[in-house]
């Protein structure tokens, strides 16, 4: 596509060609708007585009270095580091939010993943294709409710029976463990963890699926050949075809996972602290911003906050490049498959 | 064809500039932001004035207090409306000499849900402050029982529940519970966010009235219209005189009235703990700010005309909106306030 409006570009005078994409030189041959190509227009509109796109993302990272200046001299690194937060002394320590973004996103991955891959397996290796059909649109519908609405249901539903039921069952027979200590109050860690692993399960699902579909009918047709199971051409021919695939899935899922607010907020008991109970009420990046940044009552508090957001979108930028690093080598494997 | 373009586009910037003109000159607008609490009124006052003056437009944005306060000192807004009074730093930073008008006020209660106890719960202040520091952690610890002899309080840990948004109603009841109690005063103090010693936050007044609901022998505070519209069973508090006082639209204005012998000028003061036989202990006004001295003359003779009508005719819709109107004797102060604008 990119070569084919290259060549039409050539044809042009050159002069057009500049005037119109980038307005540097004097407007001498533009007196022939007359010949004003749409393809050129096309092009110039896009590329402006794409650009505001990085001018938003550069000048909203340095906004944000701006603002949060203030933490950053006055704490350091102490602020990533302690555990204080305390808006009415104007000490701020960012690290319970930072533990309960991770914590709870990480788990939330480790529960999806198996329930997605499975997922996605099912409809596209076993089940027949009309009725894998629904299961996957289905799945798909799942990522169209608002969070809100999830966590609606998480602090009405799944909280009091994650209280009334699922704690007690913990304390009682997996006490003895450190991370199903305390007592029940339903919000907590393992809310968080739950409302987040439903959430992801749809993007992680309906990309493997993908995925999956983009493995070669020869790799299992060969594998079958040989003689082995369904089970065994799974394993051995699809999976490890997919694995980038799937990782990019998985981290895709992430980044949902760590920047999810309202659900989360709803029933994670927002209570900043670091505790290895997973019982226990803790609180998340994303959070506390939503939470406190309307009343926030001094500059240093709202620094503080800019700063957590800072933190939030090194993380998910990170997060982000790491799963394009991943797509990309996945189609290009892909690509190279199917030759 | 661009011609006809351009043409067309000059002919719509002409008719979108007529258009704005001719709404300009029909209302003057009037633009305010500031606290999400006393909204529901505030929309109930514009509406009944438009009957009145429909020359006048009021739009308020309700971004909370914080909000309110910025917006005022960047003069984006024509006035502002906060929760909490000013600091003399946030005053000094404005512009101008901004005035609190105070239209009604509101109250804090303490709600709970206690395992056989369905209402009738009374609490010492300095016992809601222990509560909330963790220092009572059962129900029928016998500072509690001692106040209550007809209940059978449990013996169950107590469950604090708070506000995880920062807010004007954290802001009273810290304000509370640092005048009741000093080790609370020095180990926490008072703001719209606070670094809580114990409990589960819950966000906004729905988020902790829905944790106590769901949460046995758990313990919260909500704004008093929240709690009366929900039916939440309150807590009976002992105030400053000692005695013990339901949370009401009375009581709550009665704390004013008990406060209006110290109130300064500028009614920067903190109605919690206030003197008054039937004061209720945790009560603050909400703000209006205005500047003094008006930039626009035609903005600022409109915003005072509806500042009195407010204060003369709006206050008879507070209450049935579960807010506290204005004691006579603020009132009356207002008045004057209102008069100093120009």
């Amino acid at each position: 596509m990119s070569n084919h409006t290259g060549d039409l570009t050539i044809s042009q005078p050159p002069g057009c060609t500049e005037n119109t994409v980038t307005n540097e030189t004097p407007p001498a041959p533009i007196a022939s708007t007359k010949g004003l190509n749409a393809d050129l227009v096309f092009k110039g509109v896009t590329a402006a585009f794409a650009f505001s796109i990085l001018v938003i993302l550069a000048l909203m990272a340095l906004e944000m270095v701006k603002e949060s200046l203030p933490t950053i001299k006055a704490f350091g690194w102490e602020f990533i580091n302690s555990s204080d937060w305390n808006p009415v002394q104007d000490t701020f320590g960012a690290l319970p939010y930072i533990w309960g973004s991770v914590v709870s996103s990480i788990l939330a991955l480790a529960l999806a993943t198996p329930l997605s891959v499975g997922t996605a397996l099912f409809i596209t290796e076993i089940a027949p294709r009309k009725f894998g059909g629904v299961v996957a649109s289905l799945v798909e519908l799942l990522a169209a409710i608002p969070s809100v609405i999830y966590g609606l249901w998480g602090v009405l539903v799944m909280a009091p029976w994650l209280q009334q039921t699922v704690q007690p069952f913990l304390i009682e027979h997996f006490g003895f463990l450190p991370f199903f200590q305390g007592a029940p109050y339903g919000v907590s860690m393992l809310a968080a963890v739950f409302i987040l692993m439903i959430m992801v399960i749809p993007i992680i699902t309906s990309i493997t699926k993908e995925v999956l579909l983009a493995v070669p009918q020869s790799q299992r047709e060969a594998a079958i050949a040989l003689g082995a199971t369904r089970w065994e051409m799974i394993r051995m021919a699809v999976l490890p075809y997919g694995r980038s695939g799937i990782l990019g899935a998985v981290i895709l899922g992430l980044g949902r996972a760590i920047g999810e607010t309202m659900a989360v907020t709803m029933v994670i008991g927002n209570t900043p602290q670091i505790s290895l109970s997973l019982l226990s009420p803790a609180y998340t990046m994303p959070s506390v911003i939503a939470n406190e940044f309307a009343e926030t009552t001094s500059k240093l508090h709202a620094s503080a906050l800019m700063e957590i957001g800072l933190i939030l979108l090194a993380v998910t930028l990170v997060i982000n490049v790491m799963a394009r690093l991943l797509l990309w080598g996945m189609t290009r494997q892909a690509a190279g498959g199917a030759k | 064809m661009l011609k006809a373009l351009r043409k067309s586009l000059a002919i719509l910037a002409t008719l979108a500039v007529t258009a704005a003109a001719g709404q300009a000159s029909a209302a003057t607008l009037i633009n305010g932001a500031g606290a999400t609490f006393p909204y529901p009124l505030y929309s109930k006052w514009f509406s009944e004035y438009a009957k009145i003056d429909p020359s006048v437009k009021f739009n308020y944005q309700s971004i909370g207090s914080g909000g309110g306060i910025k917006q005022i000192t960047a003069q984006t807004v024509d006035f502002g409306a906060s929760d909490k009074p000013l600091s003399d730093a946030e005053l000094k930073a404005a512009p101008g000499k901004l005035l609190h008008i105070p239209t009604v006020m509101g109250a804090v209660v303490v709600t709970y849900n206690i395992s056989g106890v369905s209402k009738g719960l009374k609490l010492k202040p300095e016992d809601v402050a222990d509560i909330f520091l963790g220092k009572i952690t059962k129900w029928n610890d016998p500072r509690i029982a001692d106040d209550n002899p007809g209940l059978r309080l449990p013996n169950a840990p107590i469950i604090v529940v708070h506000r995880s948004d920062g807010s004007g109603t954290t802001s009273i009841f810290t304000d509370f519970l640092s005048g009741v109690s000093s080790e609370w005063n020095g180990k926490v103090g008072k703001g719209t966010s606070v670094k809580w010693p114990i409990g589960l936050g819950g966000k906004g007044n729905e988020g902790v009235a829905g944790q106590i609901k769901t949460t046995a022998n758990s313990i919260g505070y909500v704004e008093l219209a929240y709690a009366f519209e929900n039916k939440l069973p309150t807590a009976t508090l002992r105030n400053k005189s000692g005695n013990w006082v339901e949370p009401s639209i009375q009581s709550t204005s009665a704390a004013a009235a008990g406060a209006v012998k110290n109130m300064p000028a500028d009614y920067r003061i903190s109605l919690v703990n206030q003197p008054g036989k039937n004061a209720y202990p945790i009560a603050g006004f909400t703000y209006l700010l205005v500047y003094q001295q008006q930039k626009d003359a035609v903005k600022g003779k409109k915003l005072v005309e509806f500042l009195n009508w407010s204060l003369k005719n709006g206050q008879k819709l507070a209450a049935p909106l579960l807010y506290a109107p204005l004691p006579e004797n603020v009132k009356k102060m207002v008045e004057k306030t209102i008069r100093t604008i120009k």
